[in-house]
């Protein structure tokens, strides 16, 4: 996940006027004496019954003290964390010099989506993990995340957001495969060099899990909306209802003139633990429940789609999908909305944050725990769970120490709502379509070190490479990818011409 | 936006609607299915794709009023165009010459069956179709049907049209007479699972295809899933067909049912609200 930090070039930065004079402004030991920033929030008791969003933001008088706890580091390695290599010491020291949108830009050198990383990224495990606050001092880290989503929001507020700039159209054009994360990067970067640029998307709304998955109480969906927007008037195209493999072929669209291709497709597909009863009625996947929520308004009455949840709501899993849904549950009304995991709380690879909220939320963790059956009523709905209790044994490869069944501890718990949350694959719809292109084990799709597949001018990126991933590694990816595919155009293409 | 270039009535309550969508018309198969929906506040509903005609980049749908999307879709006219339509979703049929082919249809489900008599016949089989339906005014498809198949048998309940009785009893008649190399069922779970019984009597291999709840169609969420054979499918994307004699029917129906009462809350609703708003529109 960590990168190789270029020191030098932090060094030179470092060096520059106006840094060294902030750095002198106050004292290292004064800056490790102020407190990291609280995130206001909604109250528990009444965002657990609405949509708002959970964290306020920071106001201006608290981003720039938390600026200041930065230490403008020699070394800086919090950058090492940052799966982006984002330009932390110099965003962080513009807001602490009230330079808002100078911060804002730099954090557009490597990050097209800001304000939805400062909101989703783990930050724990990736950019503050690596703050030497948290290495050399033992204190809380740099609030990266939340600087980088007070100086994304401030630009977005404050109408000045500007649209990167463009080279000029060279007319060659690029398909984009999935509007989630890794699509809307590559289209963006692309759009940038000047190509001619459609994405591609099979919903009938653009944003992939930015949209369908992940609720608005923590990512609300105009914001999504107004980064669609900027790319909108980069001159990309966006096509909604158009599966790539269905309604037409990565070979009709080269026949139409495309000339190179990205697969951003997701990890959609959702797996289920195939006990028994888990076909019975009221037992879901996340991606129904929070598709049919999220995507299609069922919990408003005013939209046609219906979408079932209960007073005793279980949700299967412990990673950000399933806090999402359990969340979602006990804002649409659920009594007892509970996680049930096969591990401990330390081992959720949910981001703490959100195991921090669902708490105060109310939500119940029933820990080391693993359902094995369920049971329903006459009419096929589910009524009870059985569960049966585990303890953590040795590490595994993941490093994880494994669950291990206790014998003769099952029990049942009621329940009129069950949603899994164990885990997706690959979406499967391009690999069928292609069976010339080269896949895992697990189904993902391989790629090279330029993000290029098996067939040549056919890149890939994100979840579909990786699996269930982060939103910050498929726009990595889609970085990385648009750089291949730049440079596959100026080795074929152009230099035939 | 997808406009509606053709409507007519086949039936009080099935409509089949012509609808521009040209990609889909050039790429769809057989068996295939779309999913659309009307307006920014309507839910994504599948229905199979009857026919298509590539120069004039349309697709046929043929769809029965049975809750709120299926009725604002009947109540369209042409010049309107539907929100959104995607596909062509799902898997093709099978086709291949294997003789004489028996395609049993009941209720709606004889809309999607017609593409398959279709390929069938094309195909050089012998097609023998059976119809059914609960009355002679509900029966569609017939000169469709009849122009594509070797020998059509129509069933009403009442015997208003065609034979009296079930479309198991037509679909007998036809194995006791004659040797049937493969049956295609498509209709309510209840009548494929009958269907299926009778086939799987006289071991003939048999497709069925299923009509289960859905909502993205491209095999994100799980809704549409039913058991095979012991084993958990996805019906929108490793079906709609599957071997009739695998499918857990019973499990389908319940599953069937899931939002019944959700539905059928929001259908009255609906209906009622017809009903206020319409003397403001007269
Ligand atoms: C509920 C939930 C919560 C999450 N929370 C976090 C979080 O807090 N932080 C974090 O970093 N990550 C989180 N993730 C993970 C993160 O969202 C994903 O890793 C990321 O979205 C992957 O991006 P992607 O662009 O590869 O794919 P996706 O976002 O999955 O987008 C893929 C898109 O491609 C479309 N598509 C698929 N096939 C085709 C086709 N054949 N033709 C056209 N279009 C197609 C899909 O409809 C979809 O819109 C969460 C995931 C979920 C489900
Ligand atoms: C692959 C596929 C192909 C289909 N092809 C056609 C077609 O060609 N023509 C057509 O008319 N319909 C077809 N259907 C069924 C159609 O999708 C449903 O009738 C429609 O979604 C109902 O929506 P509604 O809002 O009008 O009714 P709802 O309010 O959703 O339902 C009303 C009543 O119908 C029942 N119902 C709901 N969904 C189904 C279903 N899938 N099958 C049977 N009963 C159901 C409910 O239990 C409820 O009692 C197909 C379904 C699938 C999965
Ligand atoms: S993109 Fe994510 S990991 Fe990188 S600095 Fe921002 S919050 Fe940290
Ligand atoms: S490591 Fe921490 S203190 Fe040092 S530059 Fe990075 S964020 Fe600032
Ligand atoms: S309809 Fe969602 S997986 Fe089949």
């Amino acid at each position: 996940m960590s990168k190789e930090l270029d020191k030098e070039y932090y060094k030179a930065e470092r060096k520059a006027e106006w840094r060294n004079k902030l750095r002198k402004e106050i004292k290292s030991k004064e800056r490790t004496n102020v407190v990291r920033v609280q995130m206001p929030e909604a109250d528990p008791n009444i965002r657990n019954k609405s949509n708002i969003e959970v964290n306020k933001g920071l106001t201006l008088e608290m981003a720039v003290s938390e600026s200041s706890r930065c230490l403008d580091c020699v070394v800086p390695t919090c950058v090492s964390g940052c799966p982006v290599g984002t330009n932390i010491p110099k965003f962080v020291k513009y807001i602490e010099s009230g330079d808002i949108l100078g911060a804002a830009k730099v954090l557009k050198e490597n990050n097209s989506l800001p304000a939805i990383c400062g909101r989703v990224c783990p930050q724990e495990i990736q950019c503050e993990a690596q703050c030497v606050y948290v290495k050399k001092l033992s204190k809380e880290g740099s609030a990266i995340g939340y600087l980088e989503r007070f100086a994304a929001d401030y630009e977005r507020e404050s109408g000045n957001s500007s649209i990167p700039e463009l080279a000029e159209p060279n007319g060659i054009k690029m398909a984009v495969i999935g509007s989630g994360p890794a699509g809307l990067t590559v289209a963006g970067e692309l759009a940038k060099f000047g190509y001619d640029v459609t994405v591609f998307e099979a919903l009938h709304d653009l944003g992939g899990v930015l949209k369908y998955g992940i609720p608005e109480f923590r990512l609300p969906k105009d914001i999504v909306d107004f980064e669609i927007n900027t790319i909108k008037q980069m001159g990309v195209k966006f096509v909604t209802n158009f599966i790539v493999g269905k309604t037409a072929t990565i070979d009709d669209l080269k026949n139409e003139g495309f000339e190179a291709f990205f697969v951003a497709s997701g990890a959609g597909l959702p797996n289920f633990m195939n006990i028994p009863g888990e076909n019975f009625n009221g037992i879901q996947s996340a991606n129904e429940f929070l598709t049919r929520v999220n995507l299609m308004n069922g919990a408003d009455a005013n939209f046609d789609t219906p979408v079932h949840t209960g007073k005793n709501v279980v949700i299967v899993g412990g990673g950000n999908t399933a806090m999402d849904s359990v969340r979602t549950a006990k804002r649409m009304g659920a009594k007892r909305a509970m996680i049930v995991y096969r591990r401990s709380q330390e081992e959720m690879p949910a981001r703490a944050e959100e195991i921090k909220h669902a708490i105060e939320e109310g939500i119940e963790f029933i820990n080391l725990a693993s359902p094995i059956e369920y049971f329903a009523d006459e009419n096929g709905m589910v009524n009870k769970m059985k569960v049966q209790k585990m303890k953590l044994g040795e590490p595994d490869a993941s490093g994880r120490r494994r669950p291990e069944a206790i014998e003769g501890s099952e029990y049942t718990i009621d329940v009129d709502s069950v949603i899994i949350a164990v885990g997706v694959s690959p979406n499967p719809i391009i690999q069928q379509s292609m069976p010339e292109l080269e896949t895992t084990k697990w189904n993902t799709i391989k790629v090279d070190e330029n993000m290029m597949t098996s067939v040549p001018g056919l890149f890939a990126g994100g979840d579909i490479v990786r699996g269930g991933a982060t939103v910050i590694l498929a726009m990595g990816d889609g970085r990385k990818a648009a750089q291949g595919m730049h440079k596959y155009i100026k080795e074929t293409i152009l230099a035939e011409v | 936006m997808y406009k509606i270039i053709d409507k007519e009535f086949l039936s009080e309550n099935v409509a089949r609607l012509v609808i521009e969508a040209p990609y889909i018309a050039k790429s769809r198969k057989a068996g295939n299915f779309i999913i659309l929906r009307i307006d920014k506040n309507g839910e994504r509903i599948p229905l199979t794709i009857a026919d298509a005609n590539i120069e004039k980049g349309t697709i046929t749908v043929i769809v029965q009023r049975v809750g709120v999307s299926s009725h604002k879709l009947c109540a369209m006219n042409i010049g309107d165009a539907l929100l959104d339509v995607v596909g062509p979703l799902g898997k093709e049929t099978h086709i291949s010459n294997v003789g004489t082919v028996l395609c049993a249809g009941g209720g709606v489900g004889v809309a999607p069956l017609f593409p398959i008599v279709q390929a069938m016949k094309l195909a050089g089989n012998r097609v023998i179709t059976v119809i059914a339906a609960r009355t002679k005014d509900l029966v569609i498809l017939e000169d469709e049907m009849r122009a594509y198949s070797d020998e059509l048998i129509i069933m009403t309940d009442d015997g208003s049209l065609g034979k009296k009785g079930l479309v198991t009893q037509g679909m007998e008649e036809v194995i006791l007479r004659e040797k049937v190399n493969e049956a295609v069922v498509i209709g309510p779970a209840i009548m494929m699972k009958y269907a299926a019984l009778t086939t799987k009597k006289y071991d003939i291999p048999t497709v069925a295809s299923l009509n289960t709840i859905m909502v993205d169609g491209t095999g994100m969420c799980g809704a549409c899933r039913v058991s095979v054979g012991g084993k958990t499918e996805f019906v929108c994307v490793n079906g709609p067909e599957f071997d009739a004699h695998k499918v857990n029917f019973d499990e389908m129906m319940f599953r069937l049912n899931a939002y019944k009462t959700k539905e059928a809350e929001g259908y009255s609703d609906y209906l009622k609200s017809l009903e206020s708003t319409a003397p403001a529109l007269v």
